[in-house]
C-alpha cells in the first residue's frame, strides 16, 4: 500500500510542477492579494504592520482556495479517476494522499512565501515567524477541507469558484483560531496557547473528515 | 462475454455498473470467488493518460497503484509497440498510440476480470491483431472478459449479449 | 533607456543563422559586461561617500541599472510582441519568451536591493514608495507573462496570447505608474532624468552609466543564451513529435 501511496504522491507532484501544472500561480496570487491591500487602505506603515498578519492569513486562505478543483477534477476529465476508484486501495487513503500532494504543491509554497510577503507589510520578525508557523498548521487544514468540495464537484467542468463558495464557511474556524494564535504569539511571545492548540485540533480533524467525506462524495458521484 | 448493440443501448453503462462506477437501478451484481476491487481491469473510452508524464511514467504509475505485476512495464510497452516512445511525454501520442498505452495496462498488471469498452477504437489493423492476441492469451490462462464492441473485433465469444434500447431496463 | 540587441535581430531572421552567431555573441557580450561592470563597480565603490546616506548609497550602482533594465526589457518584449503579431518575425516570440524571466530577475534584483537600501534609510525593509511599488507591479506583470507561457503547451499558440498580454501591459504600465505615483505621497523626485539636467554628481553619475551599460550587455549575453536554449528546446519538441509520428 505504501508503494501505491508513494506512486500517487509522486505523480500528483510531478503533474503540479511540470509545465502547465500551475503550482507557482498560487504564490503569485498570494503576492497579488498582499499587494492590493495597501493600495486600498493607503501606505500607512503603522496600520499595515498591525493588520499585516491578518492580511497574510486572508491572502493565504484565498490562494489556498484557488486550484482546489484540480485535486479530483483533472483526474475525472481524463478517466484516471475511474482507475483510481478501482485501485485495490481504500478510497479514503487515495483522497488523503491526493489532498496531501495538493498541499505540498500549492500550500507549502504559500507558507514559505509568507515571511517575504510579510516584509512588504512591515510585519515584525517575531510576528513573521508566528504567522508562518500558524499557516504551516492552517493551510493543510484548508486543503483537506477543500478536498471535500473538490470531490463533490469532481465531475463538473470549471468548478473552481463553486468550490470556493462551498468551502469558505468551513474554513472560518481555521481563520479564527489561526489569526488568534498568531496574535497571541506576537503579543505574548508564546506559540503554544489555547488558540494554537485549537488550530492544531482543527487541522487534525480536517485530516480525518476531509478524506472520509471526499471518499464518500466520490463514491456517491460514481455509485461505487 | 461480448456485448453488442447499437449506440445508446447501454453497453457502456452495463460495463460501468459491473465495474462499480455507476449505481444499479435495481438488482445486484455478484462476483464468484474474488473481490472486484482486487481483480478488475477497466478500459473505458477515456484513456486515463496524463499528457505531462512520459509514456513509461504513465504505465509505471498504474503498476505501482494496482500492484501484482506480471510483466515488466518495458515489456508491456514493447508488446504494444510503444517501446521506442517510452521516454517521450504522452502528449505527443496519436489517438491510436494512446489507446495502445491504455491497453498496455492489461499486459503489465494481472487481473482476472477485464472490462473493455470498445477497446479497438482508433487502433489500426496491426494494433487490432495485437489486441486479439492479448485477449486470447488472457482467456487461455483462465481470465474472464466482458467486452463491448460494434463487432469490429473478430473474437469467438463464449457468450454474446445483444443489447437493444428495449432491453436496457431488463439489463 | 538602454538599447537592447533586439534592434539588430532583423538581420538574424533565420534561426539557423542566429544559432551560428550566438556562438560568438554570447562570449563577446559576456566579456563586455564583465569589463564594464568591473570598471563601473571599481569607480562606483571608490566614489566619495554620499552626504546623507554614507556608503549605503553605493547600492545604487546595482539598484538603478536593474530598474532601468527591468523597464527596458519590457519595452524590448513589447517590440518583440509587435514582431510576433504584426511582422511575424520567426525569432520574435523566442526573444520574448527568453527575455521574460531575465526581466523578472532584474525587477527582483531591483526590489531586493531597494529593500536592503531601504533598511538603513527608512528603517524598514519595505516602504510603499511610488517607484518601488511600481516596480513590484511590473514584477507581477512579468510573473503573469511567464505563467501564461508555461500554461500553453504549443509554443506558437502561447506566443500570440503572450504577445497580446505584453502589448496590453505596455499600454497600461504608464497608467499604472501614474496611478501609483498619485497614490504614493512618500517619494523623492526622480534625480537622474530631469529637464534641467542631471543633479547627481559626476563621480556618481559616470560609474552609474558605465554600470548600466555593463548590465545591458549582461542582459544581451543572457538573452542570446536563453534564446538559443529556447530554440534548442523547440527542436527537441519537434523531434519528439516527429519520433512519435514515425513510430505509429
Amino acid at each position: 500500500m505504501m508503494r501505491a501511496v508513494a506512486a500517487i504522491l509522486r505523480r500528483d507532484l510531478a503533474l503540479s510542477f511540470r509545465a502547465g501544472g500551475g503550482a507557482g500561480i498560487g504564490v503569485i496570487f498570494f503576492l497579488c492579494v498582499v499587494m492590493v491591500v495597501p493600495f486600498a487602505i493607503g501606505p500607512d506603515q503603522k496600520l499595515l504592520t498591525s493588520i499585516g498578519p491578518a492580511i497574510l492569513w486572508i491572502g493565504a486562505l484565498l490562494a489556498s482556495l484557488l486550484g482546489l478543483d484540480r485535486i479530483f477534477g483533472a483526474d475525472a476529465e481524463d478517466g484516471s479517476l475511474d482507475l483510481l476508484l478501482l485501485a485495490p486501495l481504500p478510497l479514503e487513503v487515495i483522497a488523503f494522499t491526493k489532498a496531501l500532494a495538493h498541499w505540498l504543491a500549492t500550500g507549502l509554497p504559500l507558507v514559505i512565501a509568507t515571511p517575504l510577503l510579510g516584509l512588504l507589510l512591515g510585519v515584525e520578525f517575531n510576528a513573521l515567524c508566528a504567522a508562518a508557523l500558524m499557516l504551516l498548521v492552517g493551510t493543510p487544514a484548508i486543503a483537506f477541507l477543500g478536498s471535500i468540495g473538490a470531490a463533490l464537484t469532481a465531475t463538473l467542468p470549471r468548478a473552481g469558484l463553486l468550490i470556493a463558495v462551498l468551502i469558505v464557511p468551513f474554513t472560518i474556524p481555521v481563520l479564527i483560531f489561526g489569526t488568534a494564535a498568531t496574535a497571541v504569539a506576537i503579543t505574548e511571545a508564546s506559540f503554544f496557547g489555547t488558540a494554537f492548540k485549537l488550530l492544531l485540533a482543527l487541522a487534525l480533524f480536517s485530516f480525518v473528515i476531509g478524506p472520509v467525506a471526499a471518499a464518500a462524495a466520490l463514491r456517491i458521484g460514481r455509485g461505487a | 462475454m461480448l456485448l453488442t448493440g447499437p449506440n445508446g443501448s447501454g453497453k457502456t453503462s452495463l460495463l460501468r455498473q459491473i465495474a462499480g462506477l455507476l449505481p444499479l437501478d435495481a438488482g445486484t451484481i455478484s462476483f464468484a470467488g474474488f473481490d472486484r476491487r482486487d481483480e478488475t481491469h477497466f478500459v473505458g473510452h477515456a484513456a486515463a493518460i496524463k499528457e505531462a508524464l512520459t509514456v513509461s511514467e504513465n504505465l509505471a504509475f498504474y503498476c505501482d497503484l494496482y500492484g501484482s505485476k506480471v510483466a515488466a512495464p518495458d515489456a508491456a510497452l514493447a508488446r504494444l509497440k510503444l517501446g521506442s516512445l517510452a521516454s517521450l511525454p504522452a502528449r505527443v501520442l496519436s489517438a491510436g498510440q494512446r489507446r495502445r498505452l491504455a491497453l498496455a495496462r492489461l499486459v503489465a498488471i494481472r487481473r482476472k476480470l477485464w472490462l473493455l469498452d470498445e477497446p479497438d477504437t482508433a487502433l489500426d489493423m496491426e494494433g487490432r491483431e495485437t489486441l486479439l492476441a492479448i485477449i486470447a492469451g488472457h482467456r487461455a490462462s483462465g481470465g474472464m472478459l466482458v467486452m463491448a464492441s460494434h463487432g469490429t473485433l473478430d473474437v469467438a465469444a463464449s457468450r454474446t449479449l445483444a443489447l437493444d434500447t428495449d432491453a436496457k431496463a431488463a439489463a | 533607456m538602454p538599447r537592447t540587441p533586439r534592434m539588430k535581430v532583423s538581420e538574424l531572421a533565420n534561426p539557423n543563422r542566429f544559432m551560428r552567431m550566438a556562438k560568438w555573441m554570447i562570449p563577446l557580450f559576456a566579456a563586455l559586461a564583465a569589463v564594464l561592470l568591473a570598471i563601473g563597480f571599481y569607480f562606483g565603490f571608490n566614489a566619495p561617500a554620499e552626504r546623507d546616506q554614507g556608503i549605503t548609497a553605493r547600492i545604487m550602482f546595482v539598484h538603478v541599472p536593474t530598474a532601468w533594465l527591468a523597464l527596458g526589457v519590457y519595452t524590448m518584449m513589447a517590440i518583440a510582441a509587435l514582431g510576433t503579431l504584426v511582422w511575424r518575425h520567426p525569432l520574435a516570440d523566442v526573444a520574448q519568451k527568453a527575455a521574460a524571466p531575465i526581466g523578472a530577475a532584474f525587477a527582483l534584483v531591483c526590489l531586493v536591493t531597494g529593500s536592503v537600501w531601504g533598511r538603513p534609510t527608512w528603517g524598514t525593509y519595505w516602504e510603499w514608495d511610488g517607484r518601488l511599488t511600481s516596480m513590484l507591479v511590473l514584477f507581477l506583470i512579468y510573473l503573469g507573462i511567464i505563467a501564461l507561457w508555461r500554461a500553453f503547451e504549443e509554443p506558437l499558440q502561447a506566443a500570440k496570447a503572450v504577445a497580446i498580454l505584453t502589448l496590453v501591459g505596455f499600454i497600461n504600465i504608464p497608467i499604472v505608474k501614474f496611478s501609483v505615483d498619485w497614490w504614493s505621497t512618500l517619494h523623492q523626485p526622480a534625480s537622474v532624468f530631469r529637464l534641467d539636467g542631471p543633479t547627481m554628481h559626476a563621480s556618481y553619475l559616470n560609474p552609474l552609466l558605465i554600470c548600466a551599460l555593463g548590465f545591458s550587455f549582461l542582459f544581451a549575453a543572457m538573452l542570446t543564451a536563453a534564446m538559443r536554449n529556447e530554440l534548442l528546446r523547440r527542436r527537441v519538441r519537434t523531434l519528439t513529435i516527429f519520433a512519435a509520428n514515425e513510430a505509429r
